[in-house]
């Protein structure tokens, strides 16, 4: 991140000279500046919209409800976890504040899951299928993402949902599979070594 | 009218419902989420002043019309706008920063745009991979996170295939 805070204005500097374009380089950059701040403030209606209605989710239960209903697929998935364990509770409530948006939530309760997995030593392949499966992004409401697209005057900015769901899903998929089948090579790979 | 258009009302008529009858105090329980959503706002302005100058400088100085012609025939073969390729690259790394690419392609291709819906499910649809890999392991003391960055990456590298096909079945190519 350090790196590239460097080469993207250093580029685009030596690239501006060339191309000849350094008066637009130079209007870019205090626009954008003043710009952030604007776009900050078109985000945050939706933004705290979006927060208290999962708040309000949260409060009415909502994310133990959910997590019951995914408790069957984290204990499928979760090779090491036993149903009704700490650890597995934990998982599923991770998931559920993932799918309903609740940032504030899904770190630590995730966070607390890993410290449950964790042997002490190495990544085991529950803690990485936990982590992929953050990674993944399972939300029902891409709230930032239909902010900004609110903020730039979209038509109608919750038109992307069905397709922000199929990606979702596939993206999950993916990381799920591609961990799983991972995880197989490593583990025949330790095997040969024994 | 379509049927999208249900969504948003019925999640929030059906959450205060649904709290109302589980006795749950909406309005206090609302304003003190909503605070959470002004100070997520506020706290991450500082970044993106920083980001979207960058991404701004980059836009501004034709290194990215540059580039984006550069890897035009690759992702015309599976048809996905060229335009958002800056974005599958930065999402891993940035959230602020690929709220800042996002901006740039609605700025230049215009909202409702085949290049900007795309960048708008590619930005709903993913996660700040490399952060919360970091964040996941270093809780629990672990360095070596063995395939957890190769198994993510595989979904974050794919997913944009996906994403421009998907785009393209809902609304048409761009």
């Amino acid at each position: 991140m350090k790196l590239i805070m460097v080469i993207i204005p250093l580029s685009a500097l030596i690239y501006s000279v060339f191309n000849g374009t350094v008066s637009e380089l130079s209007d870019s950059v205090l626009s954008e500046a003043a710009g952030a701040v604007t776009l900050a403030i078109s985000l945050c209606g939706t933004m705290c919209l979006w927060c208290g209605l999962m708040k309000v989710a949260e409060a009415a239960g909502l994310v133990e409800k959910l997590s019951r209903l995914l408790s069957p697929l984290v204990c499928l998935l979760f090779r090491g976890v036993k149903k009704g364990s700490r650890a597995a509770g934990l998982i599923t409530m991770n998931l559920a504040a993932n799918i309903l948006g609740l940032g504030n939530a899904t770190t630590p309760l995730g966070i607390k899951a890993m410290q449950e997995l964790s042997d002490g030593s190495s990544a085991t392949d529950d803690m990485i299928l936990l982590t992929v499966l953050n990674t993944a992004s399972l939300q029902v409401i891409p709230a930032t993402a239909a902010a900004l697209r609110t903020a730039n005057g979209a038509v109608s900015p919750m038109d992307i949902l069905p397709c922000v769901w199929i990606v979702s899903v596939y993206a999950a998929v993916t990381a799920v599979s591609a961990a799983k089948i991972m995880g197989a090579v490593s583990r025949r790979r330790a095997g040969n070594c024994s | 009218m379509q049927l999208t258009d249900f969504v948003v009302p019925l999640i929030v008529v059906g959450i205060f419902v649904y709290a109302t009858v589980k006795r749950v105090d909406v309005f206090s329980v609302f304003c003190e989420g909503a605070k959470e959503g002004l100070q997520t706002c506020a706290d991450i302005l500082p970044a993106l002043v920083l980001l979207l100058v960058c991404v701004g400088m980059f836009r501004a100085s034709g290194a990215v019309d540059a580039l984006t012609e550069l890897v035009r025939p690759l992702c015309s073969a599976v048809g996905f706008p060229a335009e958002c390729m800056p974005m599958v690259i930065l999402r891993p790394f940035s959230g602020s920063g690929a709220m800042a690419v996002y901006n740039g392609i609605a700025a230049s291709n215009g909202v409702d745009s085949f290049a900007e819906r795309v960048a708008a499910v590619l930005l709903g649809s993913s996660e700040t991979t490399f952060y919360t890999v970091a964040v996941y392991f270093s809780s629990v003391g672990v360095k070596k996170t063995r395939y957890a960055v190769p198994a993510a990456l595989t979904a974050d590298l794919t997913s944009w295939i996906v994403c421009g096909a998907v785009v393209t079945l809902f609304f048409g190519a761009g």
